[in-house]
Formats: structure tokens, sequence, C-alpha cells
């Protein structure tokens, strides 16, 4: 290990995480959750009934998936409403979360789910796909395993979990490369794979070991969160 | 050819058959079909080519503009990749606004080409700071019979090779009745390619046709390139709602290497 990270973290450490369930009032389950400085806050509406008609499944409720930036979570104002970044992230939140839900006593219905990102830097897709399972848990839609998010990094050639936008924006010898990575919590079940950069194929094993035990960690958060509410 | 969604006998079918490794063309579950490519398909363009993967058939093409560069890489040249699914290629697509497929297609492409560097941006630059050349790819599907992104990845790669920068008249502006004033930056051996593997039940394959693309489950496509001597995975997505297991995600980027000398063998007498 020769690369010293800017914040002092060590390879396999994860920025300070914070989680927290019900904190919009209004939604059927809530939660927030955050990597350091990013924060996601996610609200779940449903099951309920599904318009337009068309688009209904007599055989299971279905799930849709919106995330986005608030305008001002960026440095460069996000001009408000969808983007083609956001419709493709939130389809593939969407393609994370599915595989953990049991919709089939929920005929005709939508489950949605609205995932926005209060402060971005960088992993705002893990972070909202964290906070996101943990508001379908608290709406109480059955749920077969919480899918867990993290973002492994490759600086240069060195690797390293739960990269922040100074680390992404690294320059030197291989540059950066941010491979998110969900799922199903303790098994070997991956629900998001994405990556952008330059990784050999021979270290994909590598960096699936080190989310696995990232999501772990993050597990335990997310337990934590919930247990907190049944509680109160 | 069909256009709705596959039917559960159809499905069931495929499964059955993919499990004994079987295929209606004959093919073998990680068998590409035929690929033939032309190039200078319009003499308008920079440079251009079709590519035919069995029967999908997909034209790309790269234009050039002056334009200004973006404040945080004010010396390079911009790259913007773009692609429409005309209602001419296939009973599935519309016309109107971009449904996901469409947004999907030419962000992968953009990734795949944009994180293998394998266009020499820096040297895209007209007046420093202030005017630089703007790569346009724009990708149109003629014929869908399935494994467009792979296809249009190919498109990209043998049209780049081909790409020629126009000359320019003293006001900076594209000057067609001078000749070309040379080649487009490529690095001479990043050669992008992609490869997507679909699962149906517990098998995998590639480069399904279309019926057999509306029965899968899951795609993941991993853009590879060469760099350094080193195969490199570039981008990844995952596309579709079913899990992939680790022992699946190791054995697909274990065959990434072999497929990708297959593929470039087979590519690089068009270019």
């Amino acid at each position: 290990m020769t690369l010293k990270r800017h914040d002092g973290r060590k390879a396999n450490e994860l920025r300070p995480m914070n989680a927290k369930v019900g904190v919009i009032p209004n939604a059927d389950g809530s939660a927030m959750f955050s990597f350091g400085k990013t924060i996601a806050i996610a609200a779940v509406y449903g099951p309920r009934q599904l318009h337009p008609q068309h688009m209904q499944n007599p055989a299971t409720g279905i799930l849709r998936c919106n995330y986005d930036l608030l305008s001002f979570s960026v440095y460069d104002r996000k001009k408000p409403g969808p983007s083609r970044r956001s419709q493709e992230l939130s389809k593939v939140t969407q393609w994370a979360l599915q595989p953990a839900l049991d919709l089939s006593e929920f005929p005709n219905t939508v489950v949605d789910v609205e995932i926005y990102i209060i402060q971005a830097d960088a992993g705002t897709r893990t972070a909202g796909i964290n906070a996101a399972a943990l508001a379908l848990a608290h709406a109480g839609i059955p749920m077969k395993n919480l899918i867990s998010s993290v973002a492994v990094g490759k600086l240069d050639t060195e690797l390293v979990v739960d990269l922040d936008k100074s680390e992404e924006d690294f320059e030197e010898g291989e540059g950066p490369t941010d491979f998110p990575v969900a799922k199903l919590a303790n098994t070997s079940q991956y629900t998001l794979l994405q990556l952008d950069g330059k990784i050999q194929p021979e270290r994909v094993s590598e960096v699936l070991k080190l989310a696995d035990v990232a999501c772990a960690e993050i597990y335990e958060v997310q337990k934590k969160a919930l247990k907190e509410v049944v509680e109160q | 050819m069909s256009s709705m969604e596959a039917s559960n006998a159809t499905i069931e079918n495929f499964k059955r058959m993919f499990e004994q490794g079987k295929r209606f063309d004959g093919r073998g579950l990680f068998d590409l079909r035929q690929i033939t490519a032309e190039t200078k398909v319009s003499n308008s363009a920079e440079g251009s080519a079709r590519i035919r993967l069995g029967k999908t058939e997909v034209l790309a093409g790269v234009k050039l503009a002056p334009g200004t560069p973006y404040p945080d890489s004010l010396d390079k040249g911009n790259l913007i990749v773009s692609g429409d699914l005309l209602p001419l290629a296939s009973p599935r697509f519309e016309s109107g606004p971009p449904g996901f497929e469409a947004i999907e297609l030419p962000r992968l492409l953009d990734r795949a080409i944009r994180e293998s560097h394998v266009i020499d941006l820096s040297k895209l630059v007209i007046k420093p700071n202030e005017k630089v050349w703007t790569v346009y790819i724009d990708v149109y599907p003629i014929n869908d019979d399935g494994n467009l992104l792979d296809a249009a990845l190919m498109a990209c790669l043998v049209a780049l090779k081909t790409a020629q920068i126009p000359a320019l008249n003293e006001n900076n502006l594209v000057d067609y009745d001078k000749p070309a004033t040379g080649k487009m930056p490529l690095s001479a051996d990043i050669m992008p390619l992609s490869f997507s593997f679909f699962k149906l039940g517990n098998t995998l394959v590639m480069d399904p046709t279309r019926e057999e693309e509306e029965s899968m489950e899951v795609r993941i496509t991993f853009g590879v390139s060469k760099w350094n001597g080193q195969y490199m995975i570039n981008s990844c997505q995952k596309s579709g709602a079913a899990p992939l297991n680790r022992a699946e995600i190791e054995k697909i980027v274990a065959l990434l290497p072999k497929k990708y000398e297959e593929l470039i063998e087979r590519l690089k007498k068009f270019f």
C-alpha cells in the first residue's frame, strides 16, 4: 500500500456513515443514508393503484424508482428535471432493488421509490440505493433481504472503497476507476454492477471481495437504523 | 419478427435448449454471428461505417465541427456520442421522445470509447483555450436482430479508424472544398470493443438474436480495450433486474481476453 488517501482513510475504509429511518412523515416509508458528505434521502409510496392502467401487471406489483440530484447538491447547479444521467441511474437503481422485493401479493399496484441527493460528494447512486432499501423495509414492503451498495475505486493500481469526489478526479498512472456494486446482503448475488475507467479483468475478483466486506459493514449500519425506528 | 414480449413457452424452450448448449442457428453459446463491415457509407461524414452482425445492421458516422472547449478541459477536444433507435429498424421502435433503451445505448458507447482513450483529444485543439474540434459519433441501427450494443461499438470503431480531419478556412469554419488535413488522432493499439453476456435460467449466452434476447433475464456488458499491452475493462453495465452471482461474473471476466482477440482478428481486415 503506497497510496495515501487525502482524508487519511485506509484502502478498505468507508467514509463515516449515517442512517436514519422515518425522515419523511407523509411517506409510507422513508430513510436518509450518508457516506461522508454525500447525503441521500428516499421515500416510498405504495403499494398503490398504478396508472396508466396498461402498465398494470395482474401477476405482481411493480417497482418504479426515480433518482435525481437536487439542483444545489453540486457545485455547478444542476438544471432541475430529469437528465439522461438521472434516467439511467433511476433504472439501474430499480434493477438493484427489485431482486430483494416480493410484490406478488399486490397485483396491479406500483411501489414508487423517490430518491434525491441533497449534497453530492461522489457515491450518490450507492448512497441512494442504501437509503431506498431502508425506506422499503420501513414501508413494510415484503422483502427477502436488504440491499447494500458501495463503489469500489481504483486509483492508478490501488483498489480503495467509497471514493469521494476529489479521488474520482485522480489523474495519474492508470487513472481513476469507479466500480459501483450492490448486492443482496450476506449472499454472493450482485444486483448492481457498473464501471468506468480502466481495470484488468483478473482484478475483478478482488473488487468483489472488497465490496463484500464494505457491504457487510453497511448492512450493520442499515440494520441498526431499522432497529432504532422499531424500538421507538 | 415479433415485437411482443416473449411468451412463457418460448422462454422455457430457450431455457431447455441453452442448457443443452443448443441454438436454432447451430452456434455455440459464446459464438458470435458472421461479421461484415463496409467503410465510407457516407462521403459527407469525416468517417463512417456499416456493420452487419448476422442480420443486425448498424451505421455509425463521425462528424467534426469547430467548437468551444468545456471549461474543465480547455486543452482538449470534445467528444459527443449519440444515437437514435429509428422506427425504420424494428417494429419495437417508436418515434417520439427517447425510451430507456435509446438513452442507455449511446451512454454505454460513450463510456466504452471515452474511458479507453482511443481518441487523443489533446491533439484536437485548434486554438488553445478557445477553439477545439468537437467529435460527434452518431449511431443508427438499420435492422435490429439483437445485440445492438456490441454491433454499434464495432461500427463506431471502424468509423473512427477511417475518419479524417477536414480543412478549415481563414475564419475557422470547415471548408469541404479543400482536401482533409490528416487522420483522426487515434492511439494505434487502443481499440474499444464491447462484449455483452446474457443470462437465462442458469445459462450464459453471447450475441443473441432478437428472439433470443427477448427471452433473457439480464444482460451484462463489458467495454474492453488493450492499454500498454494489458487487457483493460473500461466500462461495465448490468442491465435487467435478475442478479448475477460471483461465479458467473468471474467466468465472464475470464473469457474477455480470448473473446477480444477473436473479435479483433475478425474486424481488423476492415480497417
